[in-house]
């Protein structure tokens, strides 16, 4: 083996040891925060799954070939990337590493009684010196008082000449502040950790009058964390009474949403008091540490279908899902029950129906000013009889048939309370009636509490440490000389840059009975 | 007074503020051009004094100095700046008024609003510091933001209702918090290219005409980080703590990587970044000056930016 490259090896401990040196210095950190930053930009350009899944949706569908690209690489899940997460994890290392040893340091300087002079004060940033008629413990007591009264710590000492020394220092909490901070940080990063694992988050569209019970079946969508216990969902249960909504109907920011109101009636468990509750935007139901949210809204028009027999074989509310800002929205009706086949619909209710040779049929407005339902008819097997779960916004095409008149794909278009007979005697489909229907976020966040006090605890910690300036100050009286007069010097340091340490020892000198400036006894600090 | 006419009169009053902010900002580039001709800085003047001895006395040595014309005028444009910000802040509560709400609804409230806080944060700077030379900056800034917020239609939104959203008094905590954060944000970038001209030219020995006039670069670093660490802990409560709860109580979630929550993120590790820089030798000074004006662009993008090009739940910006 080549001796010099045996030489200059390191051994894995001392690796270990420079790497950690390395990932613990404040200028790692300074790049890791960087790079956190640069890391966290992607997600706010590309559409992220978990917030805008139906953009994501039609980015692919739109770039077939980037968008596996960017599933490979992560960027329609930014945030939960194995990229991001090894910038925080390393920031957090880093923290940790820059916190543990800091805290030690503290804790033994922090006991420690201000440091002795410097054997030449001269050298420091700031330093005054002057001569004085007065007795040596009369300087030296009125510098104690005055540096106490700007609560500084003060240790009197003789030094090995017999020169009295106060050695003085305040400012010992900036450095607590800074580590209460750093620490605030791992303190929220757990309650957000805590939340995301034992929480959950679900959804749910209800119409006026329907209920809703907080089981999973219940949901449309259900996201628990992954140590989330499906037995601990609170048996609460809900009816929506009423929902209404207004809009701006004048012409400045027309359609945009004014107010929000539902009211609901719940019972915390089954068998207890129904109690009422009018939930709105910034006005969540809570129920033992679960809350219920008010996240949008749209409409369930009632709808009633016949079929080829003449039986009533569906009636109900149906879930439209609104699908932009005139509330244009989507939905499917299925009927399992028709016979002699099944038969499905989908299309969009309209809460003000326009047509335009352009746009088909759209809505302009979002409140219901002249509703109305188009739908394209389907006939033959939903699919729904093999047991696979299916929802109930889409309609699986596979065995179905599309219904037409005269050789074109047949639509119906109806205004409440209209009924149309379907092709080929199938049956026909009446617009009973219309609701309103509420899009419900249920979810139980348990770290929040955590993370907030983390919060809070930090920029109480940031504060205090962007605001105590730690500062040294030594006076030294020597007794007096030939002259018969008392040699005072005064010198400083400040420990963090930005405070006025000038003026501050000035003032210091000034209470010790320094003469004023321009006498001959001056001399100028360094 | 209708709500109508208190919104006719806001309209006046930012149209009245900016035709103000324009000529303060003429009185500032007068006070600069005239700053440039008066060469004599403090330390010739003595010399000319001593020297002076020997020759007739001339009447500029022996009459007392003549106060110089750039600080008559500088002084004229700061009561201007003054005045505009009286008759500003006349138009943002008459905005309120006219709304029946606070006035922090869509981008035009928020641009007049955060242009106020700027000049206030000016206003306060110039009063602790004494650092005048920011008017012409801070003038010509938010006198561009006045008039773009009203001249460009796309900016321009009538007084009206709010979005359910909004309606929550941690709207009032969460917009004052981080419009007052933003301005001392703007006027700490502002202080920063003082200190990045000023700190060239001592280093360059070139000290001359307006330079020579500011204040020592030692002092301005000061004064950028102090204006920082005022600013800083404000917007970390803000976006950090009353974002938060705001958008749990509207939205059902506290922490949702919506674009402007991603860039309000950003803004604030960039601004972390400038904190940890000072504290890194070989990091202060310049560099970390740079670092202040790349955290005030990330801040601005979050706030122009955002609101414009990407879509989210904070899409109440009312443009377009
Ligand atoms: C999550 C990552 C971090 C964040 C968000 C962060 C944020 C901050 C902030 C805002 C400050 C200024 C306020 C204050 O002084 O309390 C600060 C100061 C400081 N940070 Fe960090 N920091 C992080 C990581 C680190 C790491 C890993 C280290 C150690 C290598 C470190 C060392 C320091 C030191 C020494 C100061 C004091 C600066 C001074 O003396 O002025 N920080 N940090």
């Amino acid at each position: 083996m080549d001796k010099q490259a045996g030489a200059s090896a390191l051994s894995p401990l001392e690796l270990g040891r420079w790497a950690w040196r390395r990932l613990t210095s404040m200028r790692t950190a300074l790049i890791l925060l960087f790079l956190l930053a640069m890391a966290a930009i992607p997600g706010s350009l590309i559409p992220q799954q978990a917030v805008s899944p139906s953009e994501v949706f039609a980015f692919r569908e739109a770039n077939p070939t980037l968008g596996e690209w960017y599933d490979r690489l992560g960027l329609f899940t930014v945030y939960t990337s194995v990229w991001f997460g090894a910038v925080y994890v390393l920031l957090m290392l880093s923290l940790v590493g820059c916190i543990i040893p800091r805290t030690r340091q503290y804790w033994r300087s922090f006991r420690a009684q201000p440091p002795p002079a410097p054997r030449n004060l001269a050298r420091l940033p700031e330093h005054r010196t002057w001569s004085s008629a007065a007795a040596v413990d009369d300087l030296a007591a009125d510098a104690e008082r005055a540096l106490r009264r700007s609560r500084f710590r003060v240790r009197r000492y003789a030094d090995d000449s017999g020169r009295v020394v106060l050695a003085a220092e305040r400012g010992r909490y900036r450095e607590a502040g800074n580590l209460v901070f750093h620490l605030s940080v791992l303190v929220v990063l757990a309650g957000v950790a805590y939340g995301a694992l034992f929480g959950f988050k679900g959804g749910a569209y209800l119409a006026e009058g329907q209920g809703f019970s907080n089981t999973l079946t219940q949901y449309d969508e259900f996201k628990p964390g992954a140590l989330y216990d499906i037995d601990d969902l609170v048996p609460f249960s809900l009816t929506l009474e009423q929902f209404e909504a207004t809009y701006e109907m004048g012409d400045e920011q027309r359609g945009a949403a004014r107010s929000f109101d539902a009211t609901l009636n719940y019972l915390t468990e089954p068998g207890a008091e129904p109690r009422s509750k009018a939930l709105a935007v910034n006005q969540p139901l809570e129920i033992g540490g679960t809350s219920v949210f008010l996240v949008g809204n749209g409409y369930a028009p009632e709808v009633t279908v016949r079929d080829g027999n003449g039986d009533v074989a569906f009636s109900g509310p149906v879930p439209f899902l609104p699908q932009d800002s005139s509330n244009t929205s989507f939905g499917v009706v299925k009927v399992p029950d028709a016979q002699p086949t099944q038969i499905g619909f989908e299309g969009f209710f309209l809460p003000t129906f326009a047509i335009t040779p352009e746009r088909g049929p759209h809505s302009t407005f979002p409140d219901a000013l002249r509703p109305a339902l188009v739908l394209t008819g389907f006939t033959g097997d939903l699919g729904m009889d093999d047991g696979r779960p299916q929802s109930v916004y889409v309609l699986d095409k596979d065995g179905l048939t599309q219904l037409e008149e005269d050789g074109e794909p047949f639509r119906l278009l109806l205004e409440p309370g209209q009924t149309k007979q379907l092709p080929g005697g199938a049956g026909s489909v009446t617009f009973a009636g219309l609701n309103r229907a509420v899009q419900l976020q249920v979810s139980h966040t348990p770290g929040k509490t955590v993370a907030l006090a983390g919060v809070l605890l930090g920029l109480a910690g940031m504060v205090t440490s962007l605001y105590i300036r730690p500062r040294r100050t030594w006076v030294r009286v020597a007794g007096a000389g030939p002259d018969g007069r008392t040699v005072v010097e005064a010198a400083g340091l400040d420990r963090v840059s930005g405070g006025d340490l000038a003026s501050g020892l000035d003032d210091l000198v000034a209470a010790i009975g320094r003469p004023a400036k321009d006498q001959p006894e001056q001399e100028e600090s360094s | 007074m209708t709500m109508t006419e208190w919104g006719s009169l806001s309209n006046l009053a930012f149209a009245s503020a900016t035709v103000v902010y324009v000529l303060a900002l003429v009185a500032h580039v007068a006070e600069w051009a005239f700053a440039r001709q008066v060469e004599p800085p403090v330390e010739r003047r003595r010399e000319l004094v001593g020297a002076g001895a020997a020759v007739p006395p001339s009447p500029d040595v022996t009459a007392p100095p003549a106060e110089p014309r750039f600080e008559v005028v500088g002084r004229i444009g700061l009561s201007l700046t003054g005045l505009a910000f009286v008759i500003h802040l006349v138009g943002v509560v008459a905005r309120a008024a006219a709304a029946e709400r606070v006035p922090w609804g869509n981008m035009f409230e928020f641009n007049t609003t955060g242009a106020l806080a700027v000049t206030g944060a000016y206003l306060v700077a110039v009063r602790l510091f004494k650092l005048r030379w920011l008017g012409l900056l801070v003038t010509a800034f938010v006198a561009v933001v006045l008039a773009a917020s009203m001249l460009v239609p796309a900016l321009y939104v009538a007084p009206g209702p709010l979005v359910p959203a909004l309606h929550s008094y941690w709207l009032v905590i969460h917009v004052a918090a981080a419009a007052v954060a933003g301005g001392a944000f703007a006027v700490g970038a502002f202080v920063s290219v003082l200190y990045l001209v000023r700190e060239r030219a001592e280093r360059g020995g070139a000290l001359g005409g307006v330079v020579g006039r500011m204040p020592a670069a030692a002092f301005l670093d000061r004064v950028a980080f102090r204006v920082h660490a005022f600013a800083f802990p404000l917007w970390t409560f803000g976006v950090l703590v009353a974002g938060p709860i705001w958008a749990e109580h509207a939205w059902g979630r506290y922490w949702g990587w919506d674009p402007k929550e991603v860039w309000a993120f950003i803004t604030w590790v960039v601004y972390a970044a400038y904190l940890h820089a000072r504290a890194t030798a070989g990091w202060q000074g310049r560099k970390a000056a740079y670092l202040a004006l790349a955290a005030f662009l990330t801040f601005l993008f979050n706030y122009v930016g955002i609101n414009l090009f990407a879509s989210g739940l904070h899409s109440y910006g009312g443009v377009g």
